[in-house]
Parts: C-alpha cells; structure tokens; sequence
C-alpha cells in the first residue's frame, strides 16, 4: 500500500476482545464479557475521531487493544499499515513511542513521588530519545512551555499541582516523545467547567500545530461534538452508529444515538422548553449475557419482536452514515 | 405559593492550620412551596457546605456557623441545639437530602429495606410491617422492577442508577416539605441522569415537595430549574428565574461559566472561551470581589471598593457586581 496516498492512520477490523469469567480452583473459563465485538472503524491522520457511549460499553477497552496493552482476541489493528493486533509485547513497546495515552484522572495517573520533570523526561530515556543531558533538560523545558507551564515548576511534585494543571502534565508527558497518535480517555471529565475549556482549547492547539491524530474518548456528548470530526456510538461493545459529526448530531438515526442526544440537556431554558425528550427505561444490561438480537431492543422505543431475533449489522444508509438498526 | 424556607446571611467558616476558611460567607435565599430551585457553581464555591449548614451538619469543630439565620416555616433551625430532638426530627423528617456518590451513601452491610424502614419508624412511628409495606411502595414509586424481592437486596447488588432511586425513596420516606439534592446525577451516565432527574421531577411535583438541585451543571438547572442562585467562593453573584439567567446573564462568572462549555446547539468552529487563571483560595481572602483576578470586565472601582452587595437588575434579578455589563457592549 502506497503510503502517501494514504491517510489513514489506524485502522481496526472486526476487532473482538472477550475477557474470560473464571470459576473454581482451577478458573475454568465458564463465560465470557464480550467487552467489544466486531468492531471496526478508520482514523484519519491529523484528525479527531470520537468514541461516545456510556461506562462499560467498551470505550476504554478498544483504546486498550489499539495501545495492545490487552491481546486482542481478534480482528486487525492496523497502524501506520502494518497489522499490530497479534504482535508480541517485545515487539509492540517500541511502537508506543507512536501512540500515547492521555488519562481520565489526573490525580490518580502522575506518580506522587515523581517530580513534575522525571515525569516529562521518563519516556525520553526509555525511548533513547535524547542523547545528552543538555538535549534532556532543553526537550522537558519545551514540553513545560508547549502545555503552558512554567519550566521553573520542574521540581515540583504532583500535589503541588492543580487538577488542571495536572492535566497537562498529562498531556506533556504523552507528547514527550513525539507521537502521531493520542489516545485522550475522558481528559476533561474530572475537571471543573472552567478547566475544562482551557484544556480543550489546549488540544486543539496542539493538535493544528504537531498534527497529531486523537482518539477522543468521552461520554460527555457535547463536548465530542466540539472537537471531533468523526463519531462512532457505542452500545455494549458494538458500534451502533457511525458518521461525520455534522450528520451524526443533526440527523442522528439510532434510537439509541436519539436518546443519548436528547439526555443531554442545553444551557438555555427556553430551548429545553420545547425540545422532545427521549427518556430510556432500565439500565443497560450486563455484558456478560447480554440479550438475543439487537442489545438495545429491551430498551429501545420502537422495537419490534424482529429485533430480539436478528443482531443489526452496521449497514450504509447513504452519505458515510452508517447505523446498526434494522428499522432505519 | 408561600415561603417554605429563607436563609439569611449565612455564614460558615472552617478553622484551619493556614488560617481562616469563609466557605460559605454571607448568603441569602429562599424557596417556595412546590418550587424547583438551582444552586450553580464549581467544586469548592460553598454549594454543599451551605446545604449542610441548614441542617447543621457541618463538623464542628473545625466547621462553626457564624451567623444567620435558616427560617423553615417561619422557625429558626439555627437556632436549635445540632444533636437536640428538635432538629432530629426536622432531619429527614421535613427536610431530607440525596448526596452525589449514591454507592457511598448507603449502608453496604444492611439491606435496602433495613435502611429504608430505619427512618420510617422513627419519623413517622409506624411498626416494621407497616413500614415495609410502605417502602416496597416507594421503591415502585422510584421505579425500581421487582421491588417486593429486591427490597433484600444489599446495595451492591444495585446499579448506580439504582441506588440512587433507592436514595430518592429514602429521601421521601418520611413526607419531607424540601428534598435538597447534592449533585445527584454526577456520579451517573447522561442516559441515567435524564432518568433520574426526570423522576426527581415527577415525584417532586405530584407529592408537592419543593426541590433544591445543587450542581456545576448549567444544563440540568435550564431544564429543572425557576429560579437559580450562582454561587462564587462562598458569595452568591447572581440571582433570578432561570429564564432571566440565561436570557440575560448579568455576572462576568455567569457569563464566563456560559461560554465555556460547548452546546448541543452552537455553531462549530467557535472557540472556546475559558474563564482565565485558577478558583481562589479560600484561606485569608481579600475584601474585594473574589473574581477580580479572572474578570475580563473590571474596572477601577473592583480593585479599590468591597465586594459589592447583591443589587436589582430587573425584576427578581439580581447581580453582585459593579459593571454594568450590558451597558458597556451596547
């Protein structure tokens, strides 16, 4: 494959990731979580794919299989055209200095007993990215200044920081060795509101500067809606609808997608006013047996008893829009 | 609609090693029967600890209650001694409260109906029976499936969603007049929170109950809420119906906390505008606006007077601030 002319960064197929359930002395495998099943999706260098659905849906889990922190139980992975998904460790650790990963928790990712400069300078030595110490400190200084920080807090331990800040000590350690991925899991769901902006903002930045490729993880819709150009919904490990941002959140198609978007509410009391509602029964069910046919027919408004029977494959209803629903 | 509740110039502080903490610092504000009203803010603004003064269940020390006054039906609660039967039995009894961790606030050694009959029996002098009966009734009222079995259930058992209904039951048990809910959806997924909320508002309307939402979230309080109070280190800054709020947005914070977050509805392409530097510390504070160092508004007057007093913008509306916002971008 000629890699010039192609712009796809990762690309994953059918990808599958059952986790065992073990029972007894001996863990005999007696069930399994389809954590993700058959799912499939491209990210397109230099921009921001998003990921949404609610917790345990599978999000995290396919951002884990692409870092190959997990063993897929199958499908492909393929980065930069070459299929990862069955790599071995060994093999596999050199080719994170590609992809990086920026957490959901800013307390709980950056260890305490670091200071904030080992931290930033930690991925440098283990991927020999620098050859002297001078070429060392000037590297952390830059990473200090690109995420807007001060390099004279270089000393500093983590609780001396503020959530914010914190997070972008995230977001510099995952730039340290030049990345053409990032996998941004939930990076401003532990922030205040008026963090929040500040740290967005930041990523587009960055983004437009280094040219970096996100795989944006979050639940809060609107905010996927604002920095994504692709978005895939998530349902218990499915992809249930999958399209350009501007189609996805304008003519949403799934029942699901539907609901989710009307779950989120808008900061304006006259538009709340007159928007339709859609509120979901019952909670989603458990991955480990998840109901016959479609996952969301116990749930869904307009399910029909063909829906507990048939599983809806994604399916291309024109226009890059593709849904998982047999009655769109 | 008559007078349920008027705080007036509250104020609680916390003695720390570092000094002095105003965590909550001259409030004042009221609710209706049957009305739905919002407390907006970021962490550590004084939201909680305010509600947690009503019912005087700020630790003390190193918390103390200054001053003010919490008028329930025309009854200083302040006035009453924290661990006096008084109180006791306005707790829960008159006015209850829903916390944000639905996991954490119950007891994971007892069964849902031993927590749920436990507050019953002492508020309302029912036998177990009778109580028991009553709960399977609330958890229906909740929605929660099967509730004559899973009354038994452990709270691990439940979904997070689910725990929170329970809560919610708990929380109306005893008829309460005011139900104060502490961020109750954070914890929980959009589709859930929808769920939760509209429940909440359902069940809040039919009994009668008037209903205190405290959150960070603008959303939430533009759908539930009449009338919202915004809260700024330990202050509040802005005051009216929800309507005029959003409408008209009169304090640099309201304004700032608006445009920061992305919507549903906005254009895209648009940047975000972040309200500049950090939350102060609430330790040894200075006498003038706490939002000055983040206020791209102020004018001389900020840096030189005391934080400003609440003043009428429009009907019911008030603002804490000495610009005239609107005037100055016409």
């Amino acid at each position: 494959m000629n890699r010039l002319l192609d712009d796809t960064l990762v690309e994953v197929r059918n990808l599958k990731m059952y986790f065992p359930i073990g029972k007894g002395i001996l863990r005999r495998k007696v069930a399994e979580v389809k954590a993700v099943d058959d799912v499939s999706f491209k990210i397109r260098r230099g921009r921001t794919f998003g990921l949404v659905g609610e917790s345990g849906c599978g999000k995290t889990t396919v951002a884990r299989c692409i870092l190959r922190v997990y063993h897929p139980t199958g499908g492909e992975i393929f980065f930069n055209s070459q299929d990862i998904a069955q790599w071995p460790a060994n093999k596999v650790q050199p080719l994170r200095r590609n992809m990086q990963l920026i957490f959901q928790d800013p307390y709980g990712s950056l260890n305490p007993r670091q200071n904030a400069g080992s931290i930033l300078g930690e991925p440098l030595k283990v991927h020999k990215m620098v050859n002297s110490s001078r070429e060392y400190e000037e590297r952390v200084e830059e990473l200090f200044r690109s995420v807007g920080l001060d390099p004279s807090m270089a000393d500093r331990y983590p609780h001396e920081f503020s959530g914010g800040q914190r997070q972008r000590i995230g977001i510099a350690r995952a730039l340290a060795c030049r990345p053409s991925l990032i996998i941004c899991d939930e990076p401003v769901s532990a922030l205040d509101v008026s963090m929040q902006a500040q740290i967005i903002n930041m990523l587009e930045e960055l983004q437009e500067k280094l040219g970096l490729t996100y795989l944006f993880i979050a639940h809060d819709l609107s905010v996927v809606r604002h920095i994504s150009d692709w978005v895939a919904v998530m349902y218990l490990g499915r992809i249930i609808e999958i399209t350009g941002w501007k189609e996805l959140y304008e003519n949403p198609l799934h029942p699901y997608t539907k609901a989710l978007l009307s779950a989120v509410p808008i900061a304006d009391p006259l538009i709340e006013e007159k928007r339709e509602r859609i509120i979901l029964e019952g909670d989603v069910p458990s991955p480990i047996n998840q109901p016959p046919g479609c996952s969301f027919h116990p749930r869904c408004p307009i399910a029909t008893r063909e829906c507990s029977e048939v599983v809806p494959q994604l399916r291309n209803v024109g226009g890059d829009h593709e849904v998982a629903c047999i009655k769109v | 609609m008559a007078l349920l509740l008027q705080v007036n110039n509250l104020r609680t502080q916390f003695k720390t090693e570092r000094g002095l903490v105003k965590a909550v610092d001259g409030i004042s504000y009221y609710i209706d029967d049957h009305e739905i009203i919002g407390l907006v803010g970021e962490s550590g603004c004084g939201k909680s600890v305010s509600q947690l003064s009503v019912l005087q269940l700020i630790p003390t020390p190193p918390g103390e209650i200054v001053d003010g006054e919490v008028l329930f039906e025309g009854q200083d609660l302040l006035k009453f001694d924290p661990n006096g039967k008084e109180l006791r039995s306005i707790r829960w009894g008159e006015i209850s409260m829903i916390f944000q961790e639905p996991m954490t606030s119950l007891n994971p050694v007892l069964s849902i109906a031993q927590q749920l009959t436990e507050a019953m029996e002492l508020h309302l002098k029912i036998d177990k029976p009778t109580a028991r009966q009553r709960a399977i009734e609330l958890l229906k009222l909740v929605g929660v499936p099967d509730a004559e079995v899973r009354i038994d259930d452990y709270p691990y058992q439940f979904s997070g969603g689910m725990c929170q209904r329970v809560m919610i039951a708990m929380a109306l048990s005893c008829n309460p007049k005011l139900l104060i809910a502490d961020e109750p959806t954070t914890a929980v997924d959009v589709t859930t929170q929808a769920q939760l909320l509209e429940l909440m508002k359902d069940i809040v309307t039919r009994l009668g109950v008037s209903l205190v939402i405290v959150t960070h979230n603008l959303g939430i309080v533009a759908r539930y809420a009449q009338r919202l109070y915004v809260m700024y280190a330990g202050r509040i800054v802005e005051s009216g119906t929800s309507r005029d709020i959003f409408r008209n947005p009169c304090h640099p914070y309201t304004i700032g906390l608006l445009k920061c977050v992305p919507r549903l509805d906005e254009l895209r392409g648009k940047k975000l505008v972040p309200i500049i530097g950090l939350p102060p510390n609430l330790i040894n504070m200075p006498p003038t606006c706490a939002f000055l160092p983040r206020c791209p508004y102020r004018v001389d007057r900020c840096m030189q007077e005391k934080w400003p007093e609440l003043r009428l913008i429009e009907s019911g509306h008030y603002v804490s601030c000495y610009v005239d916002i609107w005037e100055r971008q016409r």
